[in-house]
């Protein structure tokens, strides 16, 4: 199966959203990584 | 699960140590917690704690609900809000996701019908849910 595959960047993100029209999942966490 | 967030969301994954000033800027004062945000960057809704797996996917597909009704796209939002009541009745977004199914289909139909059978579902399936009170205006 395939893993999901994490950004990192927030405003990369924020940008490819709108150019995809894509909703973002935003995971704040402190697991190690 | 895996697939349900590759095919919907752009996935992004904020550590703590690693990012303390983005924890700041969107306001995550917990661990873990996740945001939804629409293709403009606004916030749409927000989960906080760990979540068992039906749990956290019912509150993606609660999340993708709530994207489509507040921008006003109500036959999207109730297929979402009806698909999370049928696919996961145990989580604990369920009762909320029928309650806005029934909104929904109201402002879709703009007849009262749909709003009584959210309520006699919600009385039925979560008769201690917040929700089945706040339904309870639409029994007759």
């Amino acid at each position: 199966m395939a893993e999901i595959n994490w950004l990192k960047d927030a405003d990369a993100a924020l940008a490819q959203a709108k150019t995809a029209q894509k909703p973002i999942l935003l995971d704040f966490s402190a697991a190690p990584m | 699960m895996r697939q349900f967030v590759s095919e919907n969301f752009l996935p992004v994954k904020i550590h703590i140590k690693e990012q303390p000033k983005t924890f700041e800027r969107f306001k995550a004062q917990w661990t873990p917690t996740q945001l939804i945000l629409d293709s403009e960057g606004v916030e749409r809704h927000r989960m906080e704690g760990f979540f068992p797996l039906e749990d956290f996917l019912a509150q993606l597909e609660l999340g993708l609900a709530k994207l489509s009704f507040q921008k006003l796209q109500y036959r999207e939002a109730e297929k979402h809000f009806r698909s999370l009541c049928q696919t996961y009745p145990a989580s604990g977004a369920a009762p909320e996701a029928c309650y806005w199914a029934g909104v929904s289909a109201y402002k879709v139909t703009n007849k009262p019908e749909p709003l009584g059978e959210a309520a006699k579902l919600l009385k039925e399936k979560y008769p201690d849910s917040e929700w089945t009170r706040k339904a309870s205006v639409w029994l007759h």
